[in-house]
């Protein structure tokens, strides 16, 4: 299932930095950070999506404080 | 401004507050005692230092604990602590306090650019109302419309959903999409798109297709992925910064041992390693140069245009080889009767109802170009095709029927003279010419012929103007015609009687001779109808009047939303704009660096020229790349 959400990210680097730990994320498909919409997508497990989801959103604050995301 | 921009505007204040306060206090010297305490004034500038830069250690500690120490923030609170060591404290307030200034200005002016491209892409709909089976009206969230249901759209409102209408009259405006300023009529039985506003009148339209693959949807998402398809610009920068950082740190730390040991002024030398640090963060290009493709980009779309990624932007600024295709693209694609020469003493209706007649059986583009320009003439005109007893089709000549007993011929000039028929001949070699003749005897001439459009001389003279070498048309059709055309409007190269394989060939010819030099770039203008092949072919493929058409969006790399050729230079001006601004911003940045640096290495740059050079910099390319959104518009 791939899913978009808005979200917050303060720099082009941030969400690199983001996207590649969510992407070595167990269950994750694949994920995007994008800086400048501001967009968050994620393709994940369908079974587990929403605990993905919001582990994802923990990893990503864990490397970026200034990520949050609209769920 | 959101609330996070808000608050960090705050603290940035108050720390300037304090900041500005202690200076003055400092410089007029009323309490020389507390100043001149190292601990005392240390102290005191702390304040502000700690007020707006706390966020900036948490960072820097973050980058250690996650293995990547190389970033701003650990470079910022390294070059502020060796100030502060060294005895600066002012100094060391003061970078991280416009450090942080530049930074809330980069997030401002982002969010800024950010906010008025998706104003200008406000297509999305946030509702559509569904009528229920009892009539009633229920309403919901796009997403949630299934195929097949009615959705009713009431004046003024966008229209969610692909689909058509079943009921009502109303003038759609386009010009979210297209940049159209012309509403459309749309009546029932038309096809509406999603993203259009309805005008005055009430719509019902039956929902034909699912949100996710609606018209509106697919923009959306190819305009996000744009801003990730990177240019070689872009991609430099990013190499460029990977490279740059590290080595002017090392630089510093060379600088601070060297200095030292050479001449003995350890603090000296850690000071001006320090500057090293502030100008070692490249943020200037890593920010502004993305901003200014993705305001080109977004440019691009407030004026219907869809560039499908910043590494077409750099393509279309350097185009060398514009070919393009003929009927539809250069002209209006219809055919229609542009002359009637009857035979002396003959009457135009005459020739128009006789050809109508022979025609009549015929779905030939010619036979139904030739029936409007008769009802165009006399709506009340009966073409009488229960009169026609037989006819024959002659292939490369035109056909023979016979009607109410008489033999009617209508065909080109080798019809005339294989018949034995003294004809009189047209001279428009840019037309179809089809002779009519009655029982042998010559009744007229009618030409059919595909309008070029208005604007396609202008804009090949313009194209040509932009830096363009060659434009070139490719055309199924006959050689003659399709010359005609070529020279009306300045064409560098016809090539004619071509059957979509050969299209495409050709076009692979044509790319490789562009190719020869390095840079040059080859775009193909089509309907995107039937030429997915070649647009996907060439370096970049443009597609016209792409509204509605998922293949055409599909294929090409830049979609031009509505039918005007004018875009197309105008796009190609937005795009030499966009890579021009990159460029300026690079070669900005890296001078006033790198001057910055080597003043700062001979010890006559101070730390307050550092921070122009970090931050005011970047602050002015963020300016620049903004400029691409003030234009209204590129025509």
């Amino acid at each position: 299932m791939k899913k978009k959400f808005k979200c917050e990210i303060d720099c082009a680097n941030c969400a690199a930095k983001v996207e590649d730990a969510i992407k070595k994320m167990d269950g994750v498909i694949d994920a995007k950070v994008n800086f400048m919409m501001q967009k968050y997508t994620l393709e994940a497990d369908e079974a587990r999506f929403d605990e993905i989801l919001k582990e994802s959103v923990l990893v990503g604050r864990k490397i970026e404080p200034g990520f949050s995301v609209e769920l | 401004m959101t609330a996070k921009l808000k608050k960090e505007r705050n603290k940035i204040l108050i720390a300037a507050v304090v900041f500005f306060a202690l200076i003055i206090l400092e410089h007029l010297g009323v309490f020389p005692r507390i100043f001149k305490s190292r601990p005392l004034a240390l102290g005191l500038y702390l304040i502000p230092y700690l007020i707006c830069g706390l966020p900036v250690i948490k960072k820097a500690f973050l980058g250690i604990k996650n293995r990547q120490p190389f970033d701003e923030s650990f470079l910022m609170v390294v070059a502020t602590v060796g100030a502060l060591v060294t005895g600066e404290n002012s100094e060391a307030a003061a970078v991280m306090l416009f450090y942080q200034v530049g930074e809330w200005f980069q997030s401002y002016a982002v969010g800024k650019s950010r906010q008025s491209i998706t104003d200008l892409m406000d297509l999305a709909p946030d509702y559509a109302h569904v009528e229920r089976g009892d009539q009633s009206i229920e309403t919901v969230d796009p997403d949630d419309v299934k195929v097949g249901e009615v959705l009713v759209i009431k004046p003024g409102e966008k229209i969610p959903i692909d689909g058509t209408v079943l009921q009502g009259d109303s003038m759609v405006n386009t010009a979210a999409l297209t940049g159209e300023a012309v509403p459309r009529s749309v009546h029932v039985g038309d096809a509406v798109v999603s993203g259009c506003v309805n005008g005055e009148g009430l719509l019902k339209i039956r929902a034909d297709k699912e949100f996710e693959d609606s018209t509106v949807s697919r923009i959306l998402e190819l305009v996000e992925e744009a801003s990730e398809k990177k240019s070689h610009t872009e991609n430099f920068i990013t190499r460029f910064a990977r490279v740059y950082t590290p080595a002017v740190v090392l630089t510093a730390v060379a600088l601070a041992l060297l200095g030292g040991i050479l001449t003995g002024q350890w603090m000296s030398w850690i000071y001006r390693a320090c500057t090293f640090l502030v100008i070692s963060c490249p943020c200037a290009m890593v920010i502004s140069v993305p901003l200014a493709f993705f305001g080109g980009i977004g440019a691009a779309g407030r004026d219907g245009v869809l560039v499908k990624g910043s590494n077409y932007m750099e393509l279309l600024a350097r185009l060398d080889t514009v070919v393009s295709d003929k009927t539809g693209t250069l002209t209006e694609g219809s055919f229609e009767v542009r002359e009637v020469l009857p035979a002396p003493g003959i009457e135009r209706r005459e020739v128009l109802g006789k050809a109508a007649l022979a025609e009549g059986m015929s779905t030939h583009p010619i036979a139904a170009s030739i029936r409007r320009e008769l009802k165009n003439e006399d709506p009340d005109a009966q073409i009488g095709t229960a009169l026609l007893s037989d006819t024959d089709i002659i292939s490369g000549q035109g056909l023979i029927a016979h009607a109410d007993g008489h033999k009617l011929c209508i065909g080109n000039a080798r019809m005339m003279e294989a018949k034995g028929i003294p004809y009189i001949p047209a001279s428009d070699r840019a037309a179809t010419v089809s002779y009519v003749a009655e029982d042998g005897k010559f009744l007229g001439a009618i030409l059919i012929r595909d309008q070029v459009k208005d604007e396609a001389g202008q804009v090949i003279a313009s194209l040509k103007k932009q830096g363009i070498r060659s434009f070139v048309m490719l055309t199924g059709d006959r050689k003659e015609a399709a010359e005609a055309v070529g020279r009306d409007l300045g064409v560098d190269a016809v090539y004619a009687d071509l059957l979509p394989q050969d299209k495409v060939s050709k076009v692979e010819n044509l790319l490789i001779e562009t190719h020869r030099e390095d840079k040059r770039y080859l775009a193909f203008i089509g309907d995107g109808m039937n030429d997915a092949p070649v647009l996907m072919q060439s370096d970049v493929g443009i597609a016209m009047g792409s509204l509605g058409s998922d293949a055409a969006i599909e294929a090409a790399d830049v979609v031009i939303m509505d039918d005007d050729l004018k875009r197309i230079p105008a796009v190609i001006r937005i795009a030499q704009k966009t890579v021009g601004i990159a460029r300026q911003n690079i070669w900005f940045a890296l001078l006033v660096k790198l001057l910055i640096l080597v003043l700062g290495a001979l010890g006559i740059a101070n730390m307050w020229a550092a921070v122009f050079a970090d931050v005011g910099v970047a602050v002015l390319c963020i300016l620049n790349s903004m400029r691409l959104l003030l234009k209204k518009r590129y025509d």
